[in-house]
């Protein structure tokens, strides 16, 4: 479906479309199935569930994701005093208070995922001078989208004898040039799955990125649910309109 | 003062039309506007156009209700449409694709220009307006791709606001000016966004005029030939309006098909990540609809020279009424001239492809000759074509497109080439 659709978008756009997102800097990207792809795609709700589970216990440590609200996790089948009890897992800076001072206090399902950082630089000093990147669209963000992140989430391998690694980095394979300042975060039960399943590093991946997917196009299964009966009424009109057309048409000699 | 216009309707709709003759103006270049009969589906794409653009507006208009015009709120207004706005994330995909899609379709609607020698005597000036309406339409889409303060938006508007700054002299000045700084910063990001308010509403004034022109002759069509009475031509309604319906249509089936399944293919990833004036992308790439225009910019390698090239690529069709000495005009009819014309369509694809490639290797001297040809179709060829070049003969009206072996019709111009 996905090829299909490739090749009418490269047909429909003249070829001209064939940007730097093919322009391949690393290995190519496994192909991986999801349950949001195609025209019908949605979301695995209990996949994101426990991926939910990973970014909480894993990423959330360096990385933010500082435009998704707790709020909106309800979309994921979460009730109402889940998302306050995810929320509340996590602290922000509220104020400045009645007596003009910033606080913590517990998120509120109304925040966003905050940040471990209070800022870049404090970010990037505990990471060799890298900032860990916020993960709000990180699927549309990077060529590749979720198969690229599962990738390279799973990616790592022992870089080569001729690599020439500094401290605090890391080889993978999908990464362009390789060299990349997180390390491997997922092995096999780094986290214990609430749900039962087995969390092998290959199903957190797969997990977590089906969450970050959602967290990066919120409204996909509306957009997808809504694009086909537009495109229907669309064909339908428009096949009505080609019969006017034919039939206002039918008296005029060539 | 005055005037003499008696209205042709009665009862309301001529009190009305006395006063303010618009019903009449409008069953004019509307309703009866005579229209040559054989338009094929190459004449949809000026109407598309039009729609396209009021699309763009109405989204646009909406857009700007909710968007943050500054550097530190730009992104994050984006992601409040995207997320928490009602139907956001669709007004957005539309107007971002509809951007694309607005210039796939006036791209055909100037090839379609081109066969046919539309630009010809005496519709010079309806194509200039065209030209200019492109021009608008290019800095607009370029200011509004700034808009979202991704990296793509800041890297892509510091390369191309460089550009002044081969100006000799004052190049540096203009750019500062341009910036409002010493960098692509908020006041940049500011005067975008208020130019990119403004200058639809200017494409709208353009659109008027060059419809004004429009109808000063009419269309042209398939032959070329101007239509030699009422036989030639059916009027605009119903024929065409159910035509132009139907096409648009086609389109909304094609733009539907990129806005709920592929709303970011035509974009770029990194245009996801916010600004960072620190960190420059691995490649630096225009919107699509821009490629052929920076391998001609790549293609020169002194940098003046690359911006006059890119420039010079548009504003040679001002002049190429003039530069096409053929007196036939449809391409229908000039043997040569189409496997040239091809060849340019071509031409244009290679030059779009080679845009999107990094700048090494085979894609240098490829862009090279592709933009030695697009320059040579239009300052070489046409001009000696139009002398060497043998056309068809030419039907004698439009009803009567069958070629009669001998006898050329006084009016039509291909006899007069033989010469040469």
């Amino acid at each position: 479906m996905k090829k299909l659709f490739a090749a009418l978008a490269m047909a429909a756009t003249m070829g001209l479309a064939s940007g730097p997102a093919h322009a391949a800097e690393a290995t190519p990207i496994p192909e991986h199935t999801w349950q949001f792809e195609g025209i019908f795609g949605t979301f695995n709700r209990a996949s994101a569930q426990r991926g939910l589970q990973v970014y909480n216990q894993v990423c959330s440590s360096c990385h933010g994701m500082k435009y998704v609200a707790f709020r909106t996790l309800k979309d994921l089948g979460y009730s109402e005093d889940q998302v306050e009890a995810i929320a509340a897992q996590y602290t922000v800076t509220a104020g400045p208070n009645d007596q003009g001072e910033m606080y913590q206090r517990p998120a509120e399902p109304t925040d966003t995922f905050p940040s471990p950082y209070a800022n870049r630089q404090v970010a990037m000093n505990a990471n060799n001078g890298v900032y860990p990147p916020d993960l709000s669209v990180i699927t549309n963000a990077r060529p590749g989208g979720a198969e690229y992140i599962r990738a390279l989430l799973i990616g790592y391998k022992e870089p080569p004898a001729d690599a020439n690694m500094s401290p605090g980095q890391y080889w993978n394979k999908y990464f362009p040039g390789h060299k990349i300042a997180m390390p491997q975060m997922l092995v096999d039960g780094a986290v214990d799955y609430q749900d039962g399943t087995q969390a092998t590093a290959s199903q957190m991946a797969h997990d977590v990125t089906t969450f970050l997917h959602w967290a990066s196009n919120p409204h996909m299964e509306e957009r997808k649910r809504m694009g086909i009966k537009v495109i229907l009424f669309l064909i339908v009109l428009t096949g009505l309109l080609y019969a006017v057309q034919r039939k206002v048409w039918s008296d005029v000699k060539k | 003062m005055a005037s003499d216009y008696q209205t042709p309707y009665k009862g309301v709709l001529g009190w009305l039309d006395d006063r303010l003759p618009v019903i009449n103006f409008a069953d004019q270049h509307l309703r009866f506007y005579p229209t040559p009969k054989n338009l094929t589906y190459a004449w949809n794409f000026g109407s598309l156009a039009g729609i396209a653009l009021v699309i763009m507006i109405v989204t646009g208009i909406v857009l700007a209700m909710h968007y943050t015009p500054h550097t530190e709120y730009a992104f994050a207004s984006i992601q409040k449409i995207m997320r928490d706005v009602n139907y956001g994330w669709l007004l957005r995909y539309i107007h971002m694709n509809g951007a694309s899609f607005f210039f796939i379709v006036v791209y055909i609607h100037i090839f379609r220009g081109l066969y046919y020698g539309s630009y010809k005597q005496p519709r010079e000036v309806l194509w200039g307006l065209g030209v200019i309406i492109l021009l608008l339409m290019m800095a607009t889409a370029f200011m509004g791709y700034t808009l979202p303060w991704g990296q793509m938006s800041f890297w892509g508007a510091t390369v191309i606001t460089n550009l002044f700054s081969a100006v000799p002299v004052f190049g540096d000045e203009i750019t500062r000016w341009l910036w409002g700084g010493f960098a692509v910063g908020n006041p940049t990001l500011q005067r975008f966004f208020s130019l990119h308010y403004l200058l639809p509403f200017l494409i709208v004034g353009a659109v008027m005029l060059h419809l004004v022109a429009l109808h000063r002759y009419g269309s042209n069509n398939p032959t070329g030939i101007e239509p030699k009475g009422k036989q030639d031509q059916v009027p605009f309604h119903p024929y065409y309006t159910v035509k132009d319906l139907f096409g648009l249509g086609v389109f909304l089936i094609a733009l539907s098909l990129f806005v709920f399944y592929a709303p970011n293919y035509l974009g770029h990833a990194d245009n996801y990540i916010p600004a960072d004036p620190l960190v420059t992308p691995a490649h630096i790439v225009p919107e699509w609809y821009f490629l052929p225009f920076y391998a001609i910019l790549r293609a020169i390698p002194d940098k003046l020279g690359g911006v006059i090239a890119m420039f010079a690529s548009v504003l040679v069709l001002f002049v190429l009424p003039w530069l096409d000495r053929s007196r036939v005009r449809s391409g229908k009819y000039r043997p040569i001239f189409k496997q040239f014309y091809w060849l340019l369509v071509l031409d244009v694809l290679v030059l779009g492809y080679v845009g999107a490639m990094p700048a090494e290797g085979i894609w240098i001297p490829i862009g090279r000759v592709a933009t030695a040809y697009y320059f040579a179709y239009f300052l070489v060829i046409l001009p000696l074509l139009g002398v060497f070049e043998r056309p068809k003969p030419l039907p004698n009206s439009i009803s009567d497109p069958v070629i009669k072996g001998g006898g050329q019709p006084a009016g039509a111009a291909a006899k007069p080439m033989e010469k040469a």
